[in-house]
């Protein structure tokens, strides 16, 4: 691989390389994202059960 | 006097839960860490392979995708079983907490698959043994996810769901075996325990990198899932009023 331009085009099969890559880092950034927002969640529920006492 | 490790005390959520809550950031350091070796290895430093092209560095997900589909499905059982058999909470929760990330890599494992098989098989999809167990597997997933957000009660639904999960559990080595017991068009497998690996050592090198990165993701994930489990299921408990913030 001599440039940038042969990194993407993976040998002519750019898309099926990059389709997977780039699916399989989106979709772990989302279960990143969502996992943090509920703990947060889960942690301002937990919080305001412990006030209400 | 003893001062051994008392193992158990790990098993009540009052204790694992700021445990699991100091481990998580190590493990997402360590599979960022590795994600990143693992990537070089198999985008830069592994060579075109000359049956298949640059298409073959799809196998650098898909292969530990496949894997981790499977073993988290195992070790997800492995918790129902304990729960059942103990009524152990916990364990109820590990297995809650695995699910989501199962089925994760199960839809990688599938979608990567099939962005493979178009150009070395000439189809996205065939209904053959390996890649219908594999879907089977999706939806045994999903099927534990839906089954327990049916049921308020969730003692009652650490029940019903394990009781699906150990049932579905034949389905792994269905998945696993598939290439040997029936005609498929998936291959068999190229790295087994019992005979050298069928491919380049740099291959296998970044196939197995990419790997651990993907079980050290998943550990970091689930624990975190699992806290918020934990505090969404104890949250009557005095001690949550102390650890929630």
């Amino acid at each position: 691989m001599t440039n940038v331009s042969d990194f993407l085009a993976m040998g002519g099969y750019g898309f099926y390389v990059w389709g997977s890559y780039l699916v399989t880092a989106l979709l772990l950034a989302v279960e990143i994202v969502a996992v943090r927002q509920r703990l947060a969640a889960s942690r301002k529920a937990a919080a305001e059960a412990g006030r209400a006492r | 006097m003893s001062t051994s490790i008392n193992w158990f005390k790990f098993a009540s959520p009052a204790s694992f839960f700021p445990l699991a809550g100091r481990l998580a950031p190590w493990f997402a350091i360590a599979a960022a860490v590795l994600a990143a070796i693992g990537l070089w290895l198999g985008l830069v430093v592994a060579p075109t392979d000359a049956q298949q092209g640059d298409a073959y560095r799809i196998i650098f997900i898909h292969v530990p995708a496949a894997w981790m589909s499977m073993f988290l499905y195992v070790v997800m059982a492995f918790w129902c079983a304990i729960s059942l058999g103990f009524n152990a909470r916990l364990a109820a929760m590990l297995a809650q907490a695995l699910a989501p990330t199962g089925a994760l890599f199960t839809a990688i494992a599938l979608w990567t698959g099939a962005l493979w098989g178009k150009p070395t098989w000439g189809t996205y999809w065939a209904w053959d043994a390996r890649m219908t167990s594999e879907l089977i597997l999706l939806f045994l997933y999903f099927g534990y996810i839906a089954l327990r957000n049916a049921i308020d009660d969730p003692r009652r639904a650490d029940r019903a769901s394990s009781v699906l999960a150990l049932v579905g559990a034949v389905n792994v080595p269905i998945i696993y075996f598939s290439v040997k017991w029936w005609n498929t068009l998936h291959q068999g497998s190229s790295v087994s325990l019992s005979s050298a690996p069928k491919m380049a050592m740099i291959m296998l090198t970044g196939m197995l990198v990419m790997t651990f990165a993907a079980w050290f993701y998943s550990i970091a994930v689930v624990l975190v899932r699992a806290r918020a489990i934990i505090l969404d299921r104890e949250r009557g408990a005095p001690w949550i009023a102390g650890t929630a913030r």
